[in-house]
């Protein structure tokens, strides 16, 4: 029987992690993901799993002793957020070009200027080039169910993989939450068993060489390649997922989208707060509907576009700005996408919730009536936009 | 076509906590959440960080519903507010966006009436508790969320007193199972708080 319980997205984090038991964990302590490390080290110290615990002095050393056990065959995690995952910059790169599946869990916090604790999405998409596969959550559920996948995505593309939530709002509210038993979580993620690795003295082998002009183009040829195969891997992995639980994931979750109008699309726990919104305009009779992003890298392209063509007007969320003076990275990729399409919709960006600027039930009536605006005007207006910023000059 | 939350019949009691940095007010927040939780309710707790540091003010909340609660932002209309330390109606607004069909708790020795010049207006209900003299009794320290904790759930009537009893006595012997000998004081704590929560009138229009 699953286990009914109540957990913050950190602890059932943590208990994803204890149930799979990974061989090494390397990680330095940040807000707000700083309880994962802390409550995995109690496990150790419990003796309920049997994982190497590297305490290091920096995330860059962090992410480097992640990189040395999966480059030694091992299963390896960690988990940071903003400065940290800023700090561990540099080794992004290498893990994902040495095809390292290294599991991070990224709390996502604000990157600092000015200094900020509080949750947006500049951390994680700031690392978006990095060549990580990123999965977002909306709910306690929803990364606990995430990081269960996150292994056997990982391990079969052999990319590095971040499972995303959204700092404070998931890591450290408790609600409810339905926990897999231990011995499906170990059967559903299984023993990592890798073709080539370090320590294996039949085939010895070098990882992260130079990389002359020669090799490198290939070698990142390969890593697109990789990125691009992994779309298959992410669906068979979220159907055998949920023949385990019943609970469905895909690319992204579609609400309400099927008679819609207008719509909206975003990522991580704001979709849930847009849900609310969709229930009360419904009610009303409006046809309103929304698209939640789950995976960000790779870009769900061509079956995106065809969910947002549903509809005659929609916004797209971003909670990262870019400062490209032409919106933020989820709507320069979203709205990309529709190029090819006839009878696209008109598409505009809201920047929203930088550094933890809360967004209500109200704001995402007021995006949904500005939708109504466009498609009744057949006019998008400026589609670089603000909502949730106190100064009306900057909306 | 989809019901609103109300017409669903998922009304959500919000309840909004006020408090300082290491009080306790984000514990008894959490606490709150276990023991609806343990009823069968679905439940949110969930703290609202600014700069950390001990004697700030801090902010807590709880969504308690009957099915899952989508909604991920603040509570700016809240059912209830729980005012952990009473020298915070000085500075912060604590009956903010509060119901008037609801009521403010505060931690205080005064009467419920003696506050209301410092509540900006407010009409509804006012309960006072003296959490912290009540902790010091049974206690013997100065712990107000435990006293405050059983006076929201009174207040609030989010779950039925005897089960919260119960509740609360097997999640003690389960926290404080290396001392044992903290079980009881806080047990009486909580059992005093319900029995000495005062509860004012609303004002009469």
């Amino acid at each position: 029987m699953a286990v009914k319980d109540r957990l913050s997205g950190n602890e059932a984090v943590a208990v994803a992690m204890k149930q799979i038991n990974p061989d090494v964990m390397g990680a330095f302590p940040i807000t707000p993901s700083t309880e994962i490390p802390q409550y995995f080290s109690g496990y150790i110290a419990n003796g309920e799993v049997d994982t190497e615990f590297i305490a290091v002095e920096s995330e860059h050393s962090a992410m480097s002793t992640v990189m040395g056990a999966s480059a030694a065959g091992a299963r390896a995690v960690t988990a940071t957020s903003s400065a940290g995952l800023a700090f561990m910059w540099e080794l992004l790169y290498v893990a994902a070009s040495s095809r390292l599946p290294i599991t991070m869990a990224v709390v996502n916090r604000a990157l600092t200027g000015p200094i900020n604790i509080n949750n947006d999405h500049s951390d994680s998409m700031g690392a978006r080039d990095s060549g990580w596969l990123q999965i977002y959550a909306e709910t306690n559920q929803e990364v606990y169910d995430n990081m269960i996948q996150a292994m056997p995505i990982s391990e079969a593309c052999r990319l590095p993989i971040m499972i995303c939530q959204d700092g404070f709002i998931t890591s450290h509210g408790v609600s409810n939450i339905e926990l897999i038993e231990d011995e499906k979580v170990k059967e559903f993620v299984g023993e990592y068993e890798p073709e080539n690795y370090l320590l294996k003295h039949e085939n010895p082998l070098a990882v992260g060489p130079y990389g002359i002009s020669p090799y490198y183009m290939e070698i990142k040829r390969k890593q697109a390649q990789a990125m691009k195969d992994s779309m298959p891997v992410i669906m068979d992995t979220a159907k055998r997922f949920e023949e385990m639980t019943g609970r469905k994931y895909g690319f992204f979750e579609e609400y309400m989208m099927d008679d819609a109008e207008v719509a909206l699309v975003c990522i991580g726990s704001s979709a849930g707060t847009g849900k609310e919104a969709v229930d009360r305009l419904r009610a009303e009779g409006k046809k309103v509907g929304l698209i939640k992003l789950r995976v960000f890298r790779p870009f769900p392209r061509i079956p995106l576009a065809e969910a947002m063509c549903k509809v005659k007007a929609v916004a797209i969320m971003d909670k990262a700005e870019s400062f490209s003076n032409s919106g933020g990275p989820l709507f320069n990729e979203a709205r990309n996408s529709l190029y090819d399409l006839e009878n696209k919709p008109y598409a505009v960006n809201y920047i929203y919730g930088l550094g933890g600027r809360d967004i209500t039930v109200e704001d995402f009536y007021d995006i949904y009536q500005d939708l109504f605006v466009i498609y009744d005007n057949d006019d998008p207006g400026d589609v670089y936009r603000y909502i949730g910023v106190r100064d009306s000059r900057f909306r | 076509m989809t019901l609103t939350r109300e017409q669903a019949g998922n009304r959500a009691v919000e309840i909004r906590w006020h408090g300082r940095g290491g009080q306790g007010a984000k514990t008894a927040c959490l606490l709150l959440a276990d023991v609806a939780f343990s009823s069968g309710k679905h439940v949110q707790g969930f703290p609202e960080y600014g700069p950390e540091r001990m004697g700030a003010p801090i902010t807590a909340y709880n969504r308690i519903t009957d099915t899952h609660c989508k909604v991920h932002s603040n509570i700016y209309k809240p059912d209830y507010v729980a005012v952990v330390d009473e020298t915070l109606l000085k500075t912060v607004d604590v009956t903010g966006g509060l119901s008037e069909e609801g009521a403010v708790i505060i931690n205080t020795n005064k009467d419920p009436e003696e506050l209301r010049p410092f509540l900006n207006g407010y009409k509804g209900k006012i309960c006072t508790i003296d959490a912290a003299e009540i902790s010091m009794e049974t206690l013997g320290r100065n712990f107000p969320n435990t006293p405050m904790l059983a006076a929201v759930v009174k207040i609030s009537g989010v779950i039925r007193e005897d089960k919260f009893i119960n509740d609360m006595e097997a999640s003690f012997k389960h926290k404080f199972a290396h001392k044992p000998q903290v079980i009881d004081g806080n047990m009486q704590a909580l059992k005093k708080a319900l029995q000495e929560v005062k509860v004012g009138d609303k004002v009469r229009s």
